[in-house]
C-alpha cells in the first residue's frame, strides 16, 4: 500500500474539513470541521510512523489530541457563552472585530 | 486485491463519504453522527497501520468523549435543521471553489513524489508498552506539560462558561 | 603660583555653584559675602600671578586636560597665563571685587540679591575663562558664557518687561557677533588645523602655511564682527545703551570695565593676525572712529545719567579700537585699563546718585547734589576730569597716547578723533555741572531724601578715583619718560605694530593744543549749563536726542522686513506648503485606509476564506513558480 493513498486520503478529508469550515455559519459545525482537520492530520502521522518504523510520531498524534480535547473544552464554553448571550450559534453575528 | 485492500479502500470511502456528510447534513445532530462514523473510519485505518493502542484512544477519546460533548452542547441549545443559519450561496460556492483549489493545488505538487510503499508486516511500535516507554522517557516534559495545559483549559472552560451573576456584570 | 592659575575661575565658580543653588535659602547678607570674598580670593591669586610673570615676563601654558580630542583635532583645556592675560585678570577681579562690595549695600533692598551675586560670579567666572582660555574655543565658552550674564543681569528686574526686551536685544546683537566669531575659528580651524594660540601665530609667523592676503583678512574680519557684538561698535551698538535696564553696578562692572573690551582683547592677542590683514585693520579703525564720533554726538543730547554714559562707554571703545586699527595695540590695553577705572567710577558714583534720589536716573530733575554726596560728587569729578583728558589724570596718558598714534598714521583720523575726545569732555561736565551743581530740581520729597551713600559704596568710588588718577602713570608719553611702564610689561605679548614715533615737538604741540580744547569745551559745558533750560529740542539737536534715530532705522530695515519675511514664509511656506504636505500625507492615509478598512469585515468565515486562498496562492508559487 504506498504511502501516497494515505497522503491523498488526509489531505482529502483536511480540504473537506477546510471547506465546511468556510461554507457553514453554524458556530458547532465550523468547530466539527476544525476537529475533523486535526484527525487528517493525525491520520497522516500515523501513516508516516509506519513508514519510518518510528513511534515519536504516534506521541506526537497523543499530544495533537491532549490539544484537540483541551480546545474543545475551551471552545465550546466560549459557544456556549456566546448562545447565552446572542441565542444564535451564527458565527457571522460575531463580527465585532471590525471595531 | 487481497483483504487488506479491500478493507482499505472501504475505510476510505467510507471516511470520505461520512466527512462529506458533516459538512453537507442540515442537522447538526446529523452532523454529528456524521463525523463519529469518520473517527471510526480513521480507527480502523490505524489499525491497518499497526497503531492499534491509537485506535482505541481515538475511539475512547474522540468518538467518545469528545463528540458526547458535541451532542451535549448542541442538544442543550436545542439546535436543528430549522434554527440552523444559512449561508448565501455565493459564499458557500466560493468556500468549496477554493478548498477544492488548495486540494488541487496540493496533489499536483505531490503528483510526482516518489512512491513509498508500506510493507505490510505487522510492527509493535504502536503497542502500548513501546509508546508508554517512548512517552515517558523522551517525551515527559512535553507530557508534564501538557497536564498543565489541561488544568488550565479546565480552568478556562469553568470561568468562561458560568453564569454571569448580577455583582460581576 | 602660575600653577595656580585655575583657582582663579574656580572661586568664582564655586561662589555661583553656592549662591546659584542655594539663593532661596541664603540671607542676602551672607550670599553678598560669599559672592564677594570668592572674587576677592581670585584677586589675591591674580595679585600674585601677576607679579611673578611681571618678574619672570615669561608666557606659560597651564594645561589642565584635553577637552575636545577627535582625530587630528586636539583642543585642549587649557590656560595661557602671560603678561596680557594677567593683566586682565587684575583688572577684572580687582574691579570686579570693588563692584561685587559696592553690591551688596547697592542691591540690599533687592529680593533677588543672592541669585544677583550668583550671577555675578558667573560672570566674573565666564570673563576669566575668556581671558585665560589658550585657545579660541575656550576664550569662545567665555565669550557666549559672559554674553549669557550680560543677559541674565539687563534683564535682572524680569517683571519689567522693557527690561527683558532690553536683554533680548542685547543678546540677539551678541548672537550676530557671535556668528562672526566662530565663522572666523571655524576658519583658523580649517586652514591651520588648530586653535591654539601659540600654534597658531607660530604657524603664522613661521610662514609654514601661506594663504592669500584676502584669508588673512576675511579671517580678520571675522573675528573682528565678533568683537563688534561684544564692544559695542557700528553697527551692533545699540544694545549697549538699552544694557542700562540692568542694576547700575552690572552696567559698571560689565558694560564699561570689563566685558565690553573682551573684543578689544581678542584683537590684541591675535595681533599677529592683525598685522597680516591690512585692510581689516583698516576697518578696525574706521568703524572705531564712526563708533566714536557717532556715539559722543549722541551722548551731548541725553537727559538719562547712565544713557550718557553709556554712549560715553561705546564711544571710548571705538577709541580703543581706533588704537588696534593704527596698530598701536598696548595703546588699547592701556586704555582699557584707565577706563575700566574712570568709567567704574563714573558708574559706581551715577548708582550712588540714583540710590540717593530714589531711582531717578533724569538728570533734569537733579543738580546741586554736590551739597549732600561730598564724596560722591568729588569721586565723580576726578572720574570727569579723567575721561575728559585733563592732564595728570588716567584718561589723560591713554587718551593721548591714542591721538597721538593717530595722527602718526594719519592726520585727518586725529582731527576727528580730537573732535570726538572735545564732544566727550563737553557732554561728561555738561552731566557733572547738571546733576552736582547749580540747585535741586527735583521734588521736595526727594531733596528732603538725599544723602551720602553708605561706605559699602563710597570706598570703592574712593579706590577707584585713586586709580583713576594714578593709573594713566603706568604709561607715560614719551617725551616725558623713555620707559614706558605699561608696553615693557606687555612686551613680551604684543607690541605697538607700525607706529611711528613723532618728534617731541610735534608732540608736546598735539599734547598742548588737546588740553587746551579740551579746557575750553570745559568752559562751553559750564556755561551751556549755568541755566539750564530743558526746552524741546529742535533740528540737529532732537536728532541726537533720538540717537540718529539709528534704532527706528533698523527696525525699519532689517526687523520690519525680515518679520514681514518670516510672515509671509509662515502663511505661504509653513501653512501651504509644509502643512499641505504633512496634511495631505495624513489624509492620504485616512483616505486609502477608510477603503482598505472595507476588508476588514470582522466575519470569521470571510477571513478563513482568505487564509485559505493565500495558502493556495503560496503553495501555487513555492511548488510551480519561479525556482528560487
Amino acid at each position: 500500500m504506498p504511502v501516497q493513498y494515505y497522503l491523498f486520503l488526509s489531505l482529502a478529508l483536511f480540504c473537506i474539513g477546510m471547506m465546511g469550515a468556510m461554507m457553514r455559519r453554524n458556530a458547532i459545525i465550523v468547530f466539527m470541521c476544525i476537529e475533523l482537520m486535526l484527525n487528517a492530520v493525525n491520520l497522516l502521522m500515523v501513516a508516516f510512523s509506519k513508514m519510518y518504523n518510528d513511534s515519536a510520531a504516534q506521541i506526537f498524534v497523543f499530544f495533537i489530541m491532549v490539544v484537540a480535547a483541551a480546545e474543545v473544552a475551551v471552545g465550546l464554553a466560549i459557544i456556549v457563552m456566546m448562545y447565552r448571550k446572542v441565542h444564535s450559534v451564527d458565527i457571522n453575528i460575531l463580527n465585532r472585530l471590525k471595531h | 486485491m487481497g483483504v487488506y485492500e479491500i478493507i482499505f479502500w472501504f475505510l476510505t470511502v467510507m471516511a470520505l463519504s461520512c466527512a462529506l456528510g458533516v459538512i453537507l447534513s442540515r442537522n447538526p445532530v446529523n452532523s454529528v453522527l456524521f463525523l463519529i462514523a469518520t473517527f471510526f473510519a480513521i480507527s480502523g485505518h490505524y489499525i491497518l497501520l499497526n497503531a492499534q493502542f491509537l485506535a482505541i484512544v481515538n475511539i475512547i477519546v474522540y468518538a467518545g468523549a469528545i463528540m458526547v460533548l458535541f451532542l451535549f452542547v448542541i442538544m442543550l441549545m436545542n439546535l436543528n435543521a430549522d434554527t440552523e443559519p444559512q449561508k448565501n450561496r455565493l459564499v458557500q460556492i466560493a468556500g468549496a471553489v477554493s478548498g477544492g483549489t488548495l486540494l488541487l493545488v496540493i496533489l499536483a505538487a505531490l503528483r510526482t513524489s516518489t512512491i513509498t510503499t508500506l510493507d505490510q508486516t505487522s510492527t509493535d511500535i504502536g503497542l502500548i508498552k513501546n509508546l508508554g516507554k517512548t512517552l515517558f522517557t523522551q517525551f515527559v516534559l512535553p507530557f508534564e506539560i501538557s497536564s498543565v495545559l489541561f488544568l488550565s483549559a479546565m480552568i478556562g472552560a469553568v470561568v468562561i462558561g458560568r453564569k454571569e451573576t448580577e455583582k460581576e456584570a | 603660583m602660575t600653577n595656580l592659575v585655575w583657582l582663579v575661575p574656580l572661586f568664582p565658580l564655586v561662589g555661583f555653584l553656592i549662591n546659584g543653588i542655594g539663593w532661596r535659602k541664603i540671607p542676602k547678607t551672607a550670599g553678598g559675602v560669599i559672592g564677594s570674598l570668592a572674587i576677592l580670593a581670585s584677586f589675591a591669586v591674580s595679585l600674585g600671578i601677576f607679579f611673578e610673570v611681571k618678574n619672570s615676563g615669561a608666557s606659560t601654558t597651564v594645561h589642565l586636560f584635553n577637552f575636545i580630542e577627535s582625530g587630528k583635532l586636539l583642543i585642549p583645556f587649557a590656560f595661557q597665563v602671560d603678561a596680557l592675560s594677567s593683566l586682565f585678570l587684575l583688572i577684572i577681579t580687582g574691579i570686579g571685587f570693588l563692584i561685587h562690595v559696592y553690591s551688596t549695600s547697592y542691591m540690599h533692598e533687592d529680593e533677588g540679591m543672592v541669585k544677583y551675586f550668583a550671577y555675578l560670579n558667573l560672570f566674573v567666572f565666564s570673563m576669566l575663562l575668556l581671558v585665560l582660555g589658550s585657545n579660541y574655543l575656550i576664550m569662545f565658552i567665555g565669550w557666549e558664557g559672559v554674553g549669557l550674564c550680560s543677559y541674565l543681569l539687563i534683564g535682572f528686574w524680569f517683571k519689567n518687561r522693557d527690561y527683558t526686551n532690553a536683554a533680548k536685544k542685547a543678546f540677539v546683537m551678541n548672537r550676530i557677533g557671535d556668528l562672526g566669531f566662530l565663522v572666523g575659528m571655524l576658519l583658523i580651524l580649517f586652514n591651520y588645523g588648530t586653535l591654539s594660540y601659540n600654534e597658531f601665530f607660530g604657524q603664522l609667523n613661521g610662514g609654514q602655511v601661506q594663504l592669500s592676503a584676502n584669508m588673512y583678512n576675511w579671517i580678520a574680519i571675522c573675528l573682528f564682527i565678533g568683537a563688534m557684538g561684544k564692544s559695542a561698535q557700528i553697527p551692533l551698538y545699540t544694545w549697549l545703551p538699552d544694557a542700562m535696564a540692568g542694576p547700575t553696578p552690572v552696567s559698571a562692572l560689565i558694560h564699561a570695565a570689563t566685558m565690553v573690551t573682551a573684543g578689544i582683547y581678542m584683537i590684541a592677542r591675535s595681533h599677529a593676525l592683525y598685522n597680516l590683514a591690512p585692510a581689516a585693520l583698516n576697518l578696525v579703525a574706521i568703524i572705531g572712529l564712526a563708533t566714536a564720533i557717532l556715539a559722543a554726538s549722541i551722548a551731548i543730547r541725553q537727559y538719562d545719567i547712565k544713557k550718557v554714559l553709556a554712549y560715553s562707554t561705546v564711544s571710548q571703545l571705538g577709541f580703543m579700537f581706533l588704537a588696534l586699527g593704527v596698530g598701536a595695540y598696548t595703546t588699547a590695553v592701556f586704555h582699557v585699563m584707565t577706563h575700566a577705572f574712570f568709567k567704574a567710577l563714573l558708574f559706581l558714583g551715577s548708582g550712588s546718585v540714583i540710590h540717593a534720589m530714589g531711582g531717578e536716573q533724569d538728570i533734569r530733575k537733579m543738580g546741586g547734589l554736590n551739597k549732600h554726596m561730598k564724596i560722591t560728587g568729588a569721586t565723580f569729578l576726578i572720574g570727569c576730569l579723567a575721561i575728559a583728558g585733563i592732564p595728570g589724570f588716567a584718561g589723560f596718558f591713554s587718551k593721548d597716547e591714542i591721538l597721538a598714534s593717530v595722527y602718526a598714521h594719519s592726520p585727518v583720523m586725529y582731527y576727528l578723533a580730537l573732535g570726538a575726545a572735545l564732544m566727550t569732555a563737553f557732554y561728561m561736565f555738561r552731566l557733572y555741572f547738571l546733576t552736582f551743581t547749580g540747585s535741586f530740581r527735583g521734588t521736595e520729597e526727594q531733596h528732603h531724601h538725599l544723602h551720602e551713600s553708605p561706605a559699602a559704596i563710597t570706598m570703592p568710588l574712593i579706590v577707584l578715583a585713586i586709580m583713576s588718577v594714578i593709573g594713566g602713570y603706568l604709561g607715560l608719553p614719551a617725551v616725558i619718560s623713555e620707559h614706558h611702564t605699561l608696553n615693557t610689561y606687555l612686551g613680551s605679548v604684543v607690541s605697538n605694530f607700525n607706529v611711528h614715533h613723532l618728534e617731541h615737538n610735534t608732540e608736546w604741540m598735539l599734547m598742548g593744543l588737546s588740553t587746551g580744547l579740551v579746557i575750553v569745551m570745559i568752559i562751553v559745558a559750564r556755561v551751556a549749563t549755568k541755566t539750564p533750560n530743558f526746552v524741546e529740542n529742535t533740528g540737529l539737536a532732537k536728532v541726537l536726542e533720538n540717537k540718529w534715530y539709528v534704532d527706528e532705522l533698523y527696525d525699519a530695515v532689517i526687523v520690519r522686513p525680515l518679520a514681514a519675511l518670516s510672515d509671509a514664509l509662515d502663511r505661504f511656506v509653513e501653512k501651504l506648503g509644509i502643512d499641505g504636505i504633512v496634511n495631505g500625507i495624513g489624509r492620504l492615509v485616512r483616505w486609502s485606509s477608510d477603503r482598505v478598512r472595507l476588508l476588514q469585515t470582522g466575519q470569521v468565515g470571510f477571513y478563513i476564506f482568505v487564509m485559505v486562498i493565500g495558502m493556495a496562492l503560496l503553495f501555487a508559487i513555492r511548488f510551480f513558480g519561479l525556482n528560487y
